[in-house]
C-alpha cells in the first residue's frame, strides 16, 4: 500500500467520526499541554533560582564554624569547637588561592541618623566584601583594609536605607549610631535588589570587629571566601580545611563551595520539574487510555469492514498498520495541538505575570510530541492487533 | 481450474465436534458457472470461504490454477485473494464513509496500484455496470441493486479469474436480484468462473452446474446447459 493512500484511508475514518476523534485527541491534547506547561513553569523556577544564586559568582566558599552535615541550625555557640575568629580570617586571606576573604557577622540593630530611626540589618563585614558578592559602591567607598580588630568606626550604607535616613541629602561624612556607638558614613553601596527575600539594600556594613562587640558575640557568622580563578575546588577544600584544622587543632568547621550549593540546588529543582512534569504525565496517561477506549470501540464497530479488507487481500500486517496509523494520528494531532495549548498559555501567563519566570526548553517541546506519538502507537497497539488477528470468516459475519 | 480433495472442515462448538466438511471432493474447471446450494448449516457457505481463502481446511488439499494454495503462508493468501479471487457477499459489505468509486478501489489500493491506473480502471468497472454517475455517491445514497453492483464492481476490478457469491440476491428484491444475476452471468460469459451460493433454487438452477450440499456433504452434482442456453435467450 503506498503511503499517501495510507494516510487518506486513515484520515477519512478519523474524519467520518470527527467528535470522536476530536475528543480523543483533545485528551492526548490537554495531557500533553500539562506536561509543557509545567515543565515551562518548573524550568523556568530552575533558571530563576539558579541565576539569583549564581549572581554573586560561582567561586565562593563559605566556612561555618561547627562541623555538621546538613545544614540548619548554626551550633557554633555549643559543645567544644573553638569559634571561628577574626583572626582564622586573617590567615585564610595569606592563602596563595584567596583573592577576596570576608569576616561575616550578621544581625539587627536600630540605625539612628539625625532624629530618624530604623530597625535594619547590620553586616559586620571586611573590606574586600564588594570583590567577593561582586558588589559596587555607588558613591564614597567601602570599609577600608583597617587593623582588623582595631578598625575605625565606618560605615556603608545600602541604597534604601541612606534613602530611609538622608533621603536627598548627602550622606557621605555624616554620624550615625548603631547600638549605641556612633558611625561616620563613608559610602552607599549601588542598588542590589531583593536576592531570595533579602533585601540587600536595606542594610548597613561596618567593621567585623565593631560588630562582633556590637552583638556581644564571639565567633564568626560565617568566613567567605572567593578564590582565583583557575583553582579547582578541591585545592581550595583541603586548604581551607588543612589551615584551619592546624590552627584548631581539630576538624571542627563546616566547608561549603558554591559549587555544591548549587548541584545540591540544581538536584533539587530537577526533582521539583520531574515531579511537576509527572503530575502532567498522569493526564497523558488518561489521554491514552481514552485511545485504547475508543481505538477497541471502532474495532468492533469496524469489524465487517476488516473481514471485508481481508478478503479483498489485505495482509495481517495492513490492517495492523491501518488500525496502529488511526491511533498514531490522533494521539499526534493531539500533541501537536497541546503544544500549541502548553505554550500558548505558558505565555499568557509569562504577559500576565511576569514575575513568574516561564521557560519552554525546545528539547521538552520536542520530547512531549515524541512521548504523544508513542501514547498512540503504545496505546493503538494491543486494539489494532486485534484487529490484525480476526478471523476473516467471523469479521465478515458479525453484526 | 480449482481442485478440491478429500477436503475436511472441523469446527469445535463447545465440546462438540461439527463436521462443516466431510470428504468434499471437487474440480470446477475455469469459467465454469457453478451454483451450490443446501439447506443453512450444510457447509455451503463454509466450501465457499475455502474456495476464497478466508479458511483453511482441517485436512485435504485445494489446488488453484495448479498451485497448492492451502500451503502459502497468510501473506501468500492475501495476495491471492486479492489477483485471483473476487468477493460478492449478501451483505454488500461496503465501507459506509467511502464513495462508490472509492470502494471499487479498495483492492487497487491494496495492492499498491499507482493512482492513474487505478483511476482508469475503477472508471471502467464503474461504468460497465452503469454507475458512472454514482461513482461519487455513498453507499447510504444508493439503492440496494446499486450497491450489489458497486460490490460486483469492486470484485472484478483486480480482473479475478474465480468470481465467489455468497447469496448475492439474498438482500435484493426479485427485480433487483434478477439484475444482478444477470450481471453475475454476463461476467461468466466473459471467461470468469462464477461459483455462487444461493438457497434460493430458481437462481440455483440458473446455473451450469448445480451442487447440492446436506450435513458437509455433497449429495448431487447435476449438470444443466440447456436450461441456461434457454435463458439466456430470453434475458
Amino acid at each position: 500500500m503506498r503511503t499517501r493512500d495510507f494516510l487518506s484511508l486513515t484520515g477519512t475514518s478519523l474524519i467520518a467520526h470527527r467528535l470522536r476523534s476530536f475528543l480523543t485527541a483533545l485528551g492526548i491534547a490537554v495531557g500533553i499541554a500539562a506536561v509543557v506547561l509545567l515543565t515551562s513553569i518548573g524550568e523556568g523556577l530552575h533558571q530563576f533560582v539558579l541565576s539569583e544564586f549564581t549572581q554573586f559568582g560561582t567561586r565562593l566558599v563559605s566556612i561555618n564554624p561547627g562541623k555538621t552535615t546538613t545544614s540548619g541550625a548554626n551550633v557554633g555557640g555549643f559543645g567544644t569547637e573553638r569559634p571561628l575568629s577574626i583572626e582564622d580570617s586573617e590567615a585564610l586571606k595569606r592563602l596563595p588561592f584567596a583573592q577576596a576573604v570576608v569576616p561575616l557577622v550578621q544581625g539587627n540593630a536600630e540605625v539612628e541618623a539625625d532624629n530618624r530611626r530604623r530597625r535594619t540589618t547590620i553586616y559586620g563585614a571586611g573590606s574586600q566584601w564588594p570583590e567577593a558578592y561582586s558588589m559596587r559602591v555607588k558613591s564614597g567607598r567601602f570599609l577600608p583594609d583597617d587593623d582588623p580588630v582595631a578598625p575605625r568606626a565606618y560605615a556603608v550604607l545600602g541604597s534604601k536605607l541612606r534613602q530611609e535616613l538622608f533621603g536627598e541629602r548627602n550622606p557621605l561624612g555624616q554620624r550615625i549610631t548603631i547600638g549605641g556607638s556612633r558611625y561616620r558614613v563613608i559610602g552607599v553601596m549601588e542598588s542590589k535588589g531583593n536576592v531570595l527575600g533579602f533585601d540587600l539594600d536595606d542594610t548597613v556594613y561596618i567593621p567585623t570587629a565593631r560588630a562582633l562587640s556590637l552583638f556581644n558575640k564571639d565567633t564568626l557568622f560565617q568566613i567567605d571566601m572567593l578564590y582565583k580563578e583557575g583553582t579547582s575546588v578541591d585545592t581550595v577544600v583541603d586548604g581551607v580545611s588543612k589551615l584551619l584544622e592546624d590552627r584548631h587543632g581539630k576538624d571542627d568547621f563546616t566547608i561549603t563551595t558554591q559549587q555544591q550549593m548549587l548541584d545540591v540546588l540544581g538536584q533539587v529543582l530537577d526533582v521539583l520539574t520531574f515531579a511537576v512534569a509527572a503530575i502532567g504525565g498522569i493526564s497523558l496517561l488518561v489521554g491514552a487510555i481514552g485511545i485504547v477506549t475508543i481505538m477497541t470501540i471502532a474495532i468492533k464497530e469496524r469489524t465487517n469492514e476488516i473481514g471485508l479488507l481481508r478478503a479483498l487481500g489485505a495482509k495481517q500486517s495492513q490492517v495492523l498498520s491501518l488500525f496502529l496509523g488511526e491511533a498514531i494520528v490522533l494521539a499526534a494531532i493531539g500533541g501537536l495541538s497541546g503544544l500549541a495549548l502548553g505554550i500558548g498559555i505558558a505565555q499568557l501567563l509569562h504577559l500576565a505575570l511576569p514575575a513568574l519566570p516561564v521557560h519552554t526548553p525546545m528539547l521538552y517541546v520536542v520530547l512531549a510530541e515524541v512521548i504523544a506519538v508513542m501514547i498512540g502507537l503504545l496505546a493503538g497497539v494491543l486494539p489494532a492487533r486485534r484487529a490484525a488477528l480476526l478471523d476473516p470468516v467471523d469479521a465478515l459475519r458479525s453484526e | 481450474m480449482i481442485e478440491l480433495t478429500e477436503i475436511h472442515r472441523d469446527f469445535q462448538v463447545g465440546d462438540q465436534q461439527v463436521h462443516a466438511l466431510d470428504d468434499v471432493n471437487l474440480t470446477i474447471a475455469s469459467g465454469d458457472y457453478v451454483s451450490i446450494m443446501g439447506p443453512s448449516g450444510s457447509g455451503k457457505s463454509t466450501l465457499l470461504n475455502l474456495l476464497g481463502l478466508l479458511d483453511r481446511p482441517t485436512s485435504g488439499s485445494y489446488y488453484l490454477n495448479g498451485q497448492d494454495v492451502t500451503s502459502l503462508t497468510d501473506i501468500e493468501q492475501a495476495q491471492v485473494r486479492n489477483r485471483e479471487i473476487g468477493f460478492v457477499f449478501q451483505m454488500f459489505h461496503l465501507v459506509p464513509r467511502l464513495t462508490a468509486a472509492e470502494n471499487v478501489e479498495l483492492p487497487l489500493i491494496l495492492a499498491g496500484m499507482p493512482p492513474d491506473q487505478r483511476r482508469v480502471k475503477v472508471g471502467n468497472a464503474l461504468g460497465d455496470l452503469g454507475l458512472a454517475d454514482r461513482s461519487h455517491h455513498k453507499p447510504d445514497q444508493l439503492s440496494g441493486g446499486q450497491r450489489q453492483r458497486v460490490a460486483i464492481a469492486r470484485a472484478t476490478v483486480t480482473e479475478p479469474n474465480v468470481l465467489l457469491a455468497d447469496e448475492p440476491t439474498g438482500n435484493l428484491d426479485h427485480k433487483s436480484g434478477m439484475d444482478v444475476v444477470h450481471i453475475l452471468e454476463q461476467l461468466n460469459q466473459r471467461g470468469i468462473t462464477l461459483i455462487m451460493v444461493t438457497h434460493d433454487p430458481e437462481m440455483g438452477q440458473r446455473a451450469r452446474r448445480q451442487l447440492r450440499m446436506i450435513d458437509g456433504r455433497m449429495q448431487s452434482d447435476h449438470q444443466n446447459k440447456s436450461r441456461i442456453e434457454q435463458d439466456d435467450g430470453s434475458a
